[in-house]
């Protein structure tokens, strides 16, 4: 039971801090999931790569750590606690903004906001680049699905399936006695 | 496709009141692009459904809900859809646009992720999420790199974006007390301008 109001908690904070989005809270989750739920980075950043396949927001994924922790009740727990404070604070504000209409100190919050949530996205990044770049050979297929995105219009997620099946096949390879 | 074809009103100001969806279409549409948007890009979707697909909004009445969508916390393709159910179906709507667009996501993960903890200690499984995560770590900081690449630039912005930085990772605050120190600081540096703001 406590496990649960835990759960709840953290990720409904989780949810209203995300400002700029789910990535803003990356490295926060990562923290909260490996020193209380014993979930090693390695767990969170391949559970955040299925994220990244899936349709719809990827932040989705949540629930796959609330399923691990406390099983389908945690996962439909967490999904609620990720998706519903933040969605309310939304629909709540939304309201009022229509009545109270732009002002120049909602311009400043905003933009005063917008260079936090990228400082927080590069926490994101560097959370995840420290527990999936353990290698040279995962150096190099992440500097290659940088470039591939940044310069070009593929589908991220033919990037990730071709450079993650490519990156199996190479590590498969070198494990085999030569 | 374009072209609405309720009561033969095409003027674009005031389309809004004729071309209301019915609450099982607001969540039949945002559940396609739920299904549908595999590698992000959500609000774009969201935006030719709104704007183009059904003209459901204008391009002001959209833009100024993404506004919104971006500077309250939460995801922005989530809030948007909030906003935009709110906006043509009332409580009702933001419930069942935010279903729809979630809906798909949570299934797959669940379904791939019983996959993944059942087989966590099979090698091949961790070979192959080996190699999608390094991929994702690219995507990641090319997303990044796109959103903030005029921060980047700007020294204020990037002062305050580099601050934020240490202190969560290099520091390791926690996000509560991080955002405590920079967004008074940051909200102070961007204080409107006296007579007269941009």
């Amino acid at each position: 039971m406590l496990v649960l109001i835990h759960l709840a908690l953290t990720f409904g904070m989780l949810s209203l801090l995300a400002v700029g989005g789910g990535t803003a809270v990356l490295h926060e989750m990562q923290e909260v999931l490996e020193q209380t739920y014993k979930i090693s980075a390695e767990t969170f950043v391949h559970v955040y790569s299925v994220g990244q396949l899936a349709p719809g927001p990827n932040m989705t994924m949540v629930l796959i750590f609330g399923f691990q922790i406390a099983g389908a009740f945690g996962a439909a727990l967490v999904g609620l606690s990720f998706f519903l404070p933040s969605s309310f604070l939304c629909f709540w504000i939304g309201r009022i903004w229509n009545r109270i209409g732009d002002t120049p100190w909602r311009r400043s919050v905003q933009s005063a906001l917008e260079p936090i949530s990228i400082g927080l996205m590069c926490s994101g990044v560097y959370a995840v680049a420290k527990a999936a770049l353990i290698s040279p050979l995962t150096i190099i297929l992440a500097v290659i699905s940088f470039v591939i995105i940044l310069f070009s219009r593929i589908n991220p997620v033919y990037v990730i399936l071709g450079l993650g099946g490519a990156g199996a096949g190479i590590n498969y390879w070198l494990s085999l006695p030569h | 496709m374009n072209v609405p074809t309720v009561g033969g009103d095409s003027s674009n100001s005031n389309h809004e009141t004729a071309n209301k969806p019915s609450l099982w279409e607001l969540f039949f549409e945002f559940l396609i692009i739920g299904a549908v948007s595999f590698g992000g890009g959500i609000i774009a979707y969201e935006k030719i459904l709104l704007t183009e697909k059904k003209r459901w909004l204008s391009d002001d009445e959209f833009m100024a809900a993404l506004a919104i969508s971006q500077t309250m916390p939460g995801l922005n393709a989530v809030n948007l859809a909030v906003l935009s159910g709110d906006k043509l179906r009332g409580v009702m709507g933001s419930i069942v646009a935010t279903l729809g667009l979630l809906i798909p996501g949570c299934t797959f993960v669940m379904v791939v992720g019983l996959i993944y903890l059942e087989n966590a200690n099979h090698p091949t499984a961790n070979l192959i999420l080996g190699g999608v995560a390094a991929a994702a770590t690219g995507l990641l900081s090319a997303i990044t790199y796109k959103i903030g690449h005029k921060q980047f630039k700007e020294f204020k912005a990037l002062v305050i974006l580099i601050v934020t930085f240490i202190l969560m990772s290099i520091v390791s605050l926690s996000l509560p007390v991080v955002l405590a120190i920079v967004a008074p600081i940051a909200i102070y540096l961007y204080r409107p301008k006296k007579g007269g703001g941009d």
